[in-house]
This record gives structure tokens, sequence and C-alpha cells, in this order.
């Protein structure tokens, strides 16, 4: 039973928080290396593209609100999720005509464009800001619990229990089907292929007749869509808070690194591994191994490596450490 | 030549505010963290000053108000603005400041160095209990450390003797926090965790993890309702880690029952408050007067006119002699002065009678002269706060 028990605190506390963060990293770390693949550059304005979906959604849900529309047990942000999609991929293509075209077209070093990535970075957060403010939104409106801790607990007669948010669920129910989605569409239809050529050598593939704008296009409705998701399902999940999409850049390119950037595989993966290594390293493990161990063994301090003061330290950590031991990443992506 | 000398002449008019016989300083952060509560605190002094100027009783002429901005926030922008009221201004008080941080700096740098009077309104630091003032400095706020005892006087009331602390990571946090696991321990409760979080954060998990594992019967939450303090009970609530939460000041707020739901009912709370009739009646000058007595409103009026008394008590406005007679105003014995009878209390001076002003925020100075403090008790019933006792 003790087992049970430490189980269900290590699922409550690490698992099931972990993915649903790591889900909505992963999201982020896809948009960020699908345009470092094809467009060569780190797009810096990638955290505030995602808060820029979501203020669109926040937008249209209220309005939808105020017309009565919900979506029974499921937020209503969902339904409005599409349209805050074409509102956010509209902008990409906006700024990739005001401001990345014309570094491209110039062959600039690729941290020019990101310089520039940084600029528009600061213009968006800027916009957002006048149009929805500063303060927080919370914009959730479904019934929040699959299943609540209480009703684990009321079920199985254990002490410890674990809970499921309808959010949770959604989130990792959602990234599995869109990073499915998008492997399939990068292995198996012309588009994708024509994509991954011009990632792989953009000279031979402009020879062989692939169109390079719409290859850039596309790229960016792929990450303006990826951007929105993973926006909205962070927002939903937790909140909404302009601010806290600048210190997301951080884990989502540890994340995108440590899967190797370029690689999609590797940022799917990487988004998991740095989300989880932050809920394992800053756990307090007092409880646990109070279970697990023999009485007389089990522990009076906390048990805790770090302070969770220190959980983005974790991403900086495993950042450094793959740069300096192995800059392509696990998956062998290009090296920035 | 003629117009120069009309203008002048305007100028000269425009400036008679600032030939009175005695002026206060009133020094609050108009701009910055807290510039949706000074315009109200401000208006708050001022509307002391006005009753001081309509009474015939005052025996040093008129008063006049003189604000500056303390920024909250910016020791360097406060203390220059405090050092303008005095060396051009030529304050004979200052009413202020607002912020811990900035009041100290003002009082160390500026007030001591010139020798003048400072009562705060708002500063709760409990390192102002103790630091050095050559007895210049007074406040009509509690400091947080009275807060952490009526805070374990209720916790022991109601049996919670495990409690786990949260604290926003800033000087109110800490020092609230400090004080409440001091008076808990002190009353025989244990503190199993006293963990900092930041005000900034999307996402509270991690903290509420370790909070959860170190485990409590109810959750101290030292923050702020809507930067922190929200999300660590949202994160516990949806993590079964707490049931019950305790709201210092900082958290209550209107907006957190609301945005939380049923599951903050049964939650206790502390705020400064009192049933005093001074409160009461503040709120209707202060409705008359056209503005709202937020918070520390009443403590700004009742800062200016414990002032103003003591200038009136000493028969001076120079800071070195009518510092000695704050204590003696505010304190008993004496006939009790609520607000709107500061003419009564100019009188009964004249008359050489003692005063106990109790004012708006029923102030009695301790200490090294600052407010005992009242606090209201608020539980969360029917997703509402509830003022249930007053302390």
């Amino acid at each position: 039973m003790d087992y049970f028990n430490a189980l269900a605190l290590i699922i409550n506390f690490i698992v099931i928080p972990g993915l649903t963060y790591g889900s909505q990293l992963a999201l982020g770390a896809l948009g960020v290396t699908l345009i470092y693949a094809v467009l060569r550059f780190s797009n810096f304005a990638h955290g505030e593209l995602m808060s820029f979906g979501t203020m669109i959604c926040i937008l249209f849900t209220w309005l939808g609100q105020s017309y009565g529309f919900s979506f029974s047990f499921l937020p209503t942000a969902l339904l409005f999720v599409p349209i805050a999609v074409i509102f956010c991929v509209l902008y990409c293509i906006v700024i990739e005509k005001f401001v990345f075209s014309f570094y491209r077209k110039q062959k600039a070093d690729p941290i020019i464009t990101l310089i520039a990535s940084i600029g528009v970075m600061f213009l968006t957060a800027g916009l957002i800001r006048f149009i929805i403010g500063p303060g927080d939104q919370s914009f959730n409106d479904g019934v929040r619990f699959i299943f609540s801790v209480r009703d684990f607990k009321n079920f199985t007669g254990l002490e410890q229990g674990f809970g499921l948010k309808t959010t949770q669920a959604l989130t990792i129910g959602i990234t599995l089907f869109l990073s499915i989605s998008l492997f399939w569409f990068l292995n198996s239809t012309k588009t994708g292929k024509s994509m991954r050529a011009f990632s792989d050598n953009e000279e031979l593939a402009l020879l062989s007749g692939i169109d390079p704008n719409k290859v850039v296009l596309v790229t960016w409705i792929i990450a303006g869509s990826l951007a929105t998701f993973a926006g909205v399902l962070y927002g939903l999940d937790k909140i909404y808070k302009p601010f806290i999409f600048l210190q997301m850049l951080l884990p989502i390119f540890s994340a995108a690194i440590l899967g190797g950037v370029g690689n999609p595989i590797g940022a799917f993966i990487g988004g998991y591994i740095i989300a989880l290594s932050e809920l394992i390293v800053t756990f307090a493990y007092k409880r646990v191994l109070g279970y697990i161990l023999p009485e007389n063994l089990a522990p009076d301090s906390m048990m805790q490596f770090l302070a969770t003061d220190y959980k983005y330290a974790v991403s900086f950590i495993i950042l450094v450490i793959v740069l300096i031991i192995k800059p392509t990443g696990i998956f062998s992506g290009k090296t920035i | 030549m003629k117009k120069i000398f009309t203008t002048l002449l305007a100028l000269c008019l425009l400036n008679t505010a600032s030939f009175s016989d005695v002026k206060l300083g009133i020094i609050l952060g108009f701009t910055g963290p807290i510039e949706s509560l000074t315009p109200d605190m401000a208006a708050g002094a001022e509307l002391a000053i006005d009753e001081i100027n309509k009474s015939k009783h005052f025996s040093m002429g008129k008063v006049s108000g003189v604000r500056a901005d303390s920024t909250c926030v910016d020791s360097a922008a406060a203390t220059t603005a405090a050092e303008r009221l005095i060396t051009s201004d030529k304050v004979n008080g200052i009413m202020g400041a607002d912020c811990s941080g900035v009041t100290t700096a003002i009082l160390q740098q500026v007030a001591m160095a010139n020798g003048m009077v400072m009562i705060s309104p708002s500063a709760t630091s409990p390192a102002l209990s103790t630091v050095e003032d050559n007895g210049l400095f007074f406040r009509t706020a509690p400091s947080d450390a009275r807060q952490g005892q009526v805070v374990a006087d209720i916790l022991k009331e109601k049996g919670l003797t495990n409690i786990a602390i949260s604290y926003v990571n800033n000087d109110y946090g800490k020092g609230l926090a400090a004080s409440i696991e001091e008076n808990h321990k002190a009353a025989g409760g244990t503190v199993t965790i006293s963990a900092p979080h930041e005000t900034d954060k999307g996402d509270y998990s991690a903290e509420v993890g370790a909070l959860a594992q170190a485990g409590g019967d109810i959750l101290v939450v030292a923050g702020y309702l809507d930067q922190g303090g929200n999300g660590i009970i949202q994160a516990s609530l949806d993590t079964g880690a707490f049931d019950i939460f305790f709201l210092p000041d900082g958290m209550i707020g209107e907006g957190l029952p609301k945005e939380i739901g049923s599951g903050l009912n049964g939650s206790i709370g502390t705020v400064p408050g009192t049933d005093s009739p001074g409160a009461a009646k503040f709120s209707d000058m202060a409705t008359a007067a056209g503005f709202k007595s937020g918070p520390f409103a009443m403590e700004s009026y009742d800062a200016a006119a414990l002032m103003l008394l003591a200038m009136e008590a000493a028969k001076s406005s120079d800071s070195q002699v009518y510092k000695s007679k704050i204590m003696d105003i505010a304190n008993a014995p004496g006939e009790k002065i609520y607000p709107g009878e500061l003419d009564k209390a100019l009188h009964l001076i004249e008359d050489g009678k003692d005063i106990d002003y109790v004012g708006a925020s029923a102030v009695e100075l301790v200490g090294g002269g600052e407010s005992a403090g009242n606090y209201a008790q608020i539980e969360v019933q029917n997703q509402k706060n509830v003022t249930v006792a007053y302390r």
C-alpha cells in the first residue's frame, strides 16, 4: 500500500504536471526548431507569437461568451482557436514581409536576423500590452477536473492521490495529435518533403524547382499555428500573463537545442526532458521516501536537491551542458 | 514692461500658498506600484489640514500641504524629493512616506540629518520599529510584527498547530512570514516549511509541490492577491495539497474569492480595520469631501492631525520641540478625539487640558511611536470576505 501512496504522490506532483508543461514546451520548441531548420535563424519572437495567438483567442472567447457560446464541459476558448490561428498566421506573414524577408534576400548573417527577431519580440510584446493590457487573464470556463485528488482518494482509499485536470488531458492529447500530424506532414507529403529538402540544401532545392516563397509561407503557417496552440493550452492550464512568455523562451530554446536544433522529433522529446527534469530536481522527496523506506530510516529534512526558486536554472544548466558536451543535441541537429 | 510687471505680480499672488505659516510635506508614491491608493491618502491628510485651517484655535496661523512624490520604490528619487521639501519648501514636518523601503531611506538620509519629524501612514516593515530615529519617526500604521501576533492568536484559537508558509519574496513577505513564524512557535505551534515564491510566474506547481511534501493543517500565503498569491492557492487546490488558507492583509480583496471560487470557502484572514466609531465618521467625511476612504486614507488623516495637534500643544512648529508632544497627544489620559473634532481638540489644548487622539484608525502609539494596530478577522463564506471579529 505504501508503494502505491508514493507512486500516487509522484504522479500527482511530477508526472502529470511534467507531461503537461512538457507538452506546452514541446509545441513551442517545434515552432522554434522549424523556423531554424527552414529559415535559418533563431526566432526569439516565438514566445510573443504564442502570447499574440492566445490574446486573439481570449478576445474572441469573450466575444463568443457575450453571445452565449459555450462548449459543454470543455473550455469555450477551444472553439475559437482556429480563428486565433488565422490571425496569428497573418501576423507572422506581416512580420515576414516587413522584417525577415528583407534580411533573407540580403542573405544576412543569422545573428543579424536573430537581433531583428528580438526587435520583433519587443514590438509584439508592446502591441499585446497595448491591446489586452499587462494584467492576468483567466479564461478557462470548462469543467475543471476529470477527476480530482479527493475523488481518487475516496475511490481507492489511499492516503495520497492524484487528480487530472481537463486542461491537462487536453494539453497532452492535442500535443500528441499535432506532433504526429506534423511528423506525418513532413515525411509523407510533397510540401513537407520540399521543406525538408529546402532545409537540407537551399541551393539544390532551388535548382530542383522548389518554390522558396511557398516553403517560407508554409513554415510560417505551421509555426504560427503551433505557437497559438502552445500559448492557448498554457493559458488554459495555468493563466494568461503577458510577462511570462519572455521567461518561457529559455526552457523552449533549451528544449530545441537539447533535442538538436532543426530536428522536430528532438524538439518534441526535448520539451518533455526539460519539463520533467525541472520538476524532478526541485521536488521534495520527504514524503515519498517516508512511504518507501522503513520507518526508522524516514528522513526529517525535505530531501530536495534544489529550491524551487532555481527552477529556471535547471533548463539553463541543461542548455550549458548540451552546448559544451554535444552542441548538436541528442538527435544531432545543426549547431547554432 | 507693464506686462512683465503684471505677470510677476500674478506669479507672486499664485504663490501665496507657500507663504503660509506652517507647512506640511505630504510625500507619497503618486507614481509607482501604489499610485492607485495615494490620491485618497493625500486627500485624507489635506482634509485634516483644512479642518485645522477652519478652526480659530490654531495659534500658528495658516497651514498648507506640499505634495511630493516618493515613487514607493526608488529611494534616490524619494530622498531628493524629501530634500526639496525641507530645503526649498521649508516644511515643518513630513507626513509620509508610504512604502517601507523609501520611508527608511528618507528617515536616515534626510529627516534625521535635518531634524525633521516624520509620520508615516503606511510603512509596515518590522525593521522600522528598531531603526535609530532620534525620536523623530512615528507611524499611524501598525508594524507587520503585530500582524504576525494576531495571525498566531487566530491560528491558536482555531487549533491549527501545523502550518506551512509561502511568502512573496520581498521585504513585506519576508518580514511578515518571519513574524508569523516567530509568534506561532512561541505559542507552541510548528512551522513545517517557510518558502518564498516569486510574483511574476505563470506556473506554481513546483512551489506547491514542495509545500505539499512538508504538509500542514493550513497554508499561510503572505503574498499579493493578484500577483502570485492567487497562483499558489489555485495550484494547491488543484493538487489537493491544502484545503484551507490563511490570508494576511495583502491577500484580502474582493477579487480573490471571486477568482478562486468555492475552494476558498472556510479560509481565514486578517486585514487592518477597526470598529471604532472614528472609522465610520471618517468615511462620511471623505465622501462629503469627494474622495474615498480607501486603504491607509484614515491613517493619513491621523498622521497629519497628530502632527498639527502636537505643534499646537508645544506652541511651536519646530520639529525638535513638538516631537516630544506626539506621544502625549496620541495616548491616554485625556478626552477622546474623533475625526471632525480637531477644533474641539485645539480648544482643549488651549485650555491646558489633556487630549487622547483616537482619530479615524483608533490611534494608540506604542513602542517607539507606532500604531498598536487593529485588525479585522476575515472569514471567506459563500465566496465573500466576511468580517467576523475585530482584534
